[in-house]
């Protein structure tokens, strides 16, 4: 049997199932080295304050407890705050754990107990005896806003907004206005893998670190910094992930003790944190948006206003892009907006799956829908009346915008224009019917990247870069980028992630992943074909077809071997005898796929984004209020689909997320103690199956060799933009009634 | 999770012989949960399942009972429970999920404890969890508190779905103890809080659940187990209701009704229950039991949506039983 190459664009289903289903996939936690000590994690009962005491008598006298570690003993780590500083770049002071007796928020680490199991572990925490000094605090959003603040120093990624015209006039002559305050509750990450770090002591003093992140370069990058390391001291590994939505973007307090304890003891360490725990550090920031719009009666924009608050804690200032999605996105020649940080005594909010967009894409795109509806127009038309082939708030073109074709095609499949206007028009038996649509937008981004190829004597070729599969398909699209780049079979290629000592990647997040590492693999591939090509052609030993395909330039290499373009198919010769001519065992390049001359001056002159029409189907009860999703439909345009059916899975995934912020998922904050109070997964509901419907995802065709190498925009984030929105629409659809908080719950 | 021994009884006999500071373990559902959280800290843990507890059988009058031992799951599929009860097999459908049913089991549902967030957190005052501390639900994040039989020292529902069943059938507990056996009726099984809401119901010291009795009673189609919650599965309630009526010509002959998610305990009143007997099923009949049931209802911060939603849920429920169409607890849609 012949086994061919792979293409980009083919369905291919996980290359790494197998291995992840049957438990041969390893995470963070699992690795188990000889002598290992647990780490169990004791978290600050108050939100603001100091430690007064520390009685750990009871705790030691838990047999199996070897030590317990606190700010009084632990090993000197780096002495600026600056070192601990992660490449996710948060202005402000960076949380330092087990740095001194402060305490700066409820859940904050004040011990680690390490014992020899991890029962021990666990019943030392509950018998440690802490004493503390209260001081004030606020943890209430409401009572924040009035501090908020614009942050002398913003995030790099910051993309201030551009007012135009003049937003406050023609609003004030608009014949047609709404305003109102949206706001969204925090949500909490929850991958289904909670944080874990397994450090294991190497018989040479160094520590690999088996850490859940979204990259281990960066964690590398920040325990050297840190902890006072050497590069080489430290290897960071995270070939699996187990979900992470953002919550592996900084390197996480866990990483940081668990080292910090390995080198105190000099002995393998492990700590995991519990589903609990998983509530004392990232979150969604809560957020309010108050929206103005003003339009003339045919619909036609005339101005939009948008300031938005996001919470952040009192000593870093994290940022979203908020507020600026509607100014991008619509027509409108007068529009404004504000964005400001609220500052609060929790742990730092932190980027989640679409930040700033999935919380200002959805609640601004409720608020159109409002503005349609006050102009008596369909919510689709509205859309397309006010539409914008340009990045309306930096006036600058687009590589490319299929969102008219998307709303087109996905209105076409939902049914849309079957759509009776006035809500409350659809009923069967004791249910409304709704239909509410939105669309989406996301950046389209693409960083350098490197990666290795290198062919082996087996025939095989092996793929290194240090990017992270949070279980998105990373693996199975680079191999069939490789098999197509290069010309070789799936089943003869090696696919090596997640370790901080392969060839440079960024932090996977952002959607950048596919379009950054798959150009890396792409030029790698074409590059060690081009090697080979050279070293056979010098070998001197070959066929008189080779010797002539070479010289002419037509000599492929197909499937696995090198043969003439077209010609017999028994002329052609396997890449083990190909690489055994050149007399070498291996052959190897690294490339580092970059923007070049003309990427560069493009991204100067051209924005660059993802976008979607979503489409939904609701169900109320009148009487109950009970909302259910019955149908979604949402058609993306995220130019080059290297895998249909990993890229729909991502999609869908976000929209099953984006289901939770319409209608279940909000971490209560008691602000009495400035603890989200409903830290579990019996309390913190995220959608069951029964919540979630059949969910149909399409792909616009949409070509744009401009946006980056492979014209790859990427599916991580898009799914969320917009969906919550449809949801709420949908909502006002059937029952007429507004809804301007998410999520919508029973009783609302 | 403490240290504790723990032994595996075979007798019941033995098994009521114990010291201080024990719990029993029966499927382990919720208590395993609350000592990983530290919730629980018994010294002892004496298993109960080497008993032969797990019988469903029927009783000479025609009722049924139903082992303490047997598995929520088991319960709920046994062709007697199915065909005669279907009340309490919709019931526990309701709750939990499939892997828990099939480890948790009557007895254990008839004890477990509250879900209330701040029980839960052993760095929070929490009177049922620490006498004396105080509650930190009143005034906190409450919105799956109690609105029914509350107290200043405790708002924190009774979490079951299966027992607002037993409730409105008006089932009996049977208990073994040191001082001998007894039986209670489920009604009076659980406490309100009052000024112990440690103490959630009226087991004593060595006391086991051995079996419930189901009385005689059937329905036909005139029932329904409806549940108000978060998420479609997989979530306690914020309402249920758990009605049946005994129809007689277009007249309710006798009325059995309970509500869960609203009440420190499974709420039931049997004035709403007489209201209803006599009668013509009519919406305004309907509102009548509900504004009886939900009287002395007392908000707190975030739960008046129960409140808001308590009466449409109650009406929807007596429709229901009325009509003969119960709830399905796999097709979500409500009729």
């Amino acid at each position: 049997m012949t086994l061919h190459s792979a293409k980009i664009g083919q369905p291919v289903s996980r290359i790494d199932g197998i291995a992840k289903v049957t438990g041969q996939a390893r995470y963070a936690a699992e690795p188990h080295p000889a002598g290992m000590l647990y780490g169990f994690i004791v978290n600050s009962p108050i939100a603001r304050g100091r430690i007064e005491a520390i009685r750990d008598e009871a705790a030691r006298a838990v047999p199996g407890v070897v030590e317990v570690m606190t700010h009084l003993n632990r090993p000197h780590s780096a002495l600026f705050e600056k070192s601990y500083m992660d490449g996710l770049g948060v202005p402000g002071s960076p949380y330092r754990p087990l740095h001194d007796a402060e305490i700066s928020f409820n859940g904050q680490p004040v011990a680690v107990v390490l014992a020899e199991t991890f029962e021990a572990a666990r019943e030392a925490a509950m018998r440690l005896e802490v004493d503390y000094e209260r001081w004030p605090h606020n943890a209430d959003f409401e009572a924040s806003l009035h501090q908020k603040y614009m942050p002398g120093k913003t995030r790099s990624n910051y993309v201030p907004p551009k007012s135009r015209g003049n937003a406050a006039e023609a609003y004030a002559l608009s014949p047609i206005k709404i305003e109102g305050r949206y706001h969204l509750a925090p949500e909490h990450h929850n991958p289904m893998e909670m944080h874990a770090t397994t450090v294991i002591v190497e018989e040479d003093g160094t520590f690999t670190v088996w850490d859940k992140t979204q990259g281990p370069q960066a964690v590398q990058a920040y325990l050297t910094s840190a902890l006072s390391l050497s590069k080489d001291q430290v290897r960071v590994r995270n070939p699996y992930v187990g979900g992470a939505f953002g919550s592996g973007l900084r390197a996480q307090h866990n990483v940081f003790l668990a080292v910090l304890a390995a080198k105190m003891l000099n002995r393998s360490v492990r700590v995991t944190l519990t589903r609990q725990q998983m509530f004392t550090h990232v979150f969604r920031p809560e957020a309010v948006m108050d929206i103005a719009l003003g339009a003339q009666p045919d619909g036609t924009l005339q101005s939009m206003i948008v300031n938005g608050v996001t919470d952040t804690s009192r000593f870093e200032h994290n940022m979203e892009n908020l507020v600026i999605w509607g100014l991008i996105n619509y027509k409108c020649p007068n529009a404004t907006a504000d964005y400001k940080v609220a500052p609060r005594d929790t742990y730092t909010s932190s980027d989640m799956r679409a930040p700033g967009a999935a919380t200002g894409v959805n609640l601004f795109e409720m608020a159109i829908d409002e503005m349609a509806y006050a102009c008596n127009m369909d919510p689709l038309d509205f859309r397309l009346h006010n539409y914008s082939d340009i990045d309306a708030m930096h006036d600058m073109p687009l590589t490319s915008k299929a969102l008219k074709e998307a709303m087109h095609e996905g209105a076409e499949r939902f049914g849309w224009q079957n759509r009776p206007m006035a809500p409350q028009s659809m009923r069967d038996g004791k249910d409304l019917i709704g239909w509410g649509m939105a669309t989406g937008i996301w950046d389209a981004m693409f960083s350098p990247t490197s990666a290795r190829a290198t062919l082996t004597a087996d025939g095989r070729l092996h793929i290194a870069t240090a990017a992270s599969d949070i279980g998105t398909g990373t693996y199975t699209i680079l191999a069939q980028t490789a098999s197509e780049a290069f010309g070789i079979p799936m089943e003869m290629i090696d696919i090596e992630l997640g370790d901080s000592t392969l060839p440079e990647c960024p932090t996977e997040g952002g959607s950048w992943t596919a379009a950054s590492a798959g150009a890396a693999v792409w030029l790698a591939c074409q590059s060690l074909r081009e090697k080979l090509f050279k070293a056979v052609g010098k070998s001197g030993n070959i066929s008189a077809w080779l010797t002539e395909g070479l010289s002419n330039n037509t000599t492929v290499l197909k499937d696995g071997f090198l043969q003439d373009k077209g010609a017999d198919e028994n002329l052609r010769l396997s890449l083990s005898e190909a690489l055994s001519l050149t007399g070498q065992d291996r052959l190897e390049v690294e490339e580092t796929a970059k923007p070049g001359l003309r990427g560069t001056i493009s991204q100067m002159r051209k924005a660059r984004f993802t976008h979607s029409a979503v489409f939904c189907e609701v169900r109320v009860d009148e009487e109950l209020g009970i909302v259910r999703v019955t149908r979604l439909v949402n058609a993306v345009a995220a130019g080059r689909i290297m895998n249909p059916k990993t890229a729909a899975s991502q999609v869908r995934g976000a929209m099953v997320m984006a289901t939770g912020m319409a209608l279940h998922e909000e971490s209560l904050m008691d602000e009495r103690v400035g603890r989200f109070m409903n830290h579990n997964f019996s309390e913190y509901h995220i959608p069951a199956h029964a919540d979630i419907p059949d969910m149909d995802v399409l792909f616009i065709a949409e070509e744009d060799p401009e946006v980056s190498p492979l014209g790859i925009k990427g599916v991580g984030e898009i799914g969320m933009c917009g969906t919550a929105a449809a949801i709420a629409n949908a909502v006002f659809h059937a029952t007429g009634q507004r809804h301007r908080n998410l999520p919508i719950t029973p009783g609302d | 999770m403490r240290q504790f021994s723990y032994s595996r009884p075979d007798t019941l006999d033995a098994a009521q012989r114990i010291p201080e500071h024990t719990r029993y373990l029966a499927g382990g559902t919720n208590l395993i949960d609350l000592m990983k959280s530290d919730v629980e800290r018994p010294k002892h843990v004496v298993d109960l399942n080497a008993l032969s507890m797990s019988q469903i059988e029927e009783r000479p009058d025609g009722g049924l009972r139903i082992g303490a031992l047997a598995t929520n799951a088991d319960t709920a599929a046994h062709p007697l429970v199915t065909e005669r009860y279907p009340l309490l097999a919709s019931a526990i459908l309701a709750g939990a999920s499939p892997q828990i049913r099939n480890r948790a089991t009557n007895g254990g549902n008839l004890n477990q404890r509250t879900r209330c967030h701040y029980f839960y957190d052993p760095d929070m005052a929490c009177n049922k969890r620490s006498p004396g501390t105080g509650c930190s639900a009143k005034g906190g994040r409450n919105r799956i508190m109690a609105i029914l039989g509350t107290s200043e020292a405790c708002i924190a529902t009774f979490p079951s779905d299966m027992c607002v069943a037993l409730a409105a059938m008006n089932a009996t507990v049977n208990l073994t103890g040191p001082e001998g056996e007894r039986s209670v009726p489920l009604r009076d099984y659980h406490r309100l809080p009052e000024n112990t809401p440690w103490q959630d119901n009226i087991l004593r010291a060595g006391e086991i659940v051995t079996s419930i009795d189901l009385p005689p009673l059937s329905f036909g189609p005139h029932h329904t187990y409806l549940k108000i919650r978060d998420r479609l599965s997989f979530a306690f309630a914020i309402v249920s209701v758990a009605a049946g009526l005994q129809m007689e010509n277009n007249t309710i002959r006798k009325a059995c009704i309970a509500m869960g998610g609203v009440g420190t305990k499974p709420w039931c009143v049997p004035e709403a229950e007489a209201l209803l007997e006599g009668k013509t099923p009519s919406p305004s009949l309907f509102r009548d039991a509900a504004d009886c049931l939900l009287q002395g209802a007392v908000t707190d911060r975030d739960n008046a949506a129960k409140l808001k939603l308590a009466p449409r849920v109650i009406i929807r429920a007596l429709s229901q039983a009325a009509a003969g169409t119960p709830q399905s607890q796999t097709q979500k849609t409500i009729f």
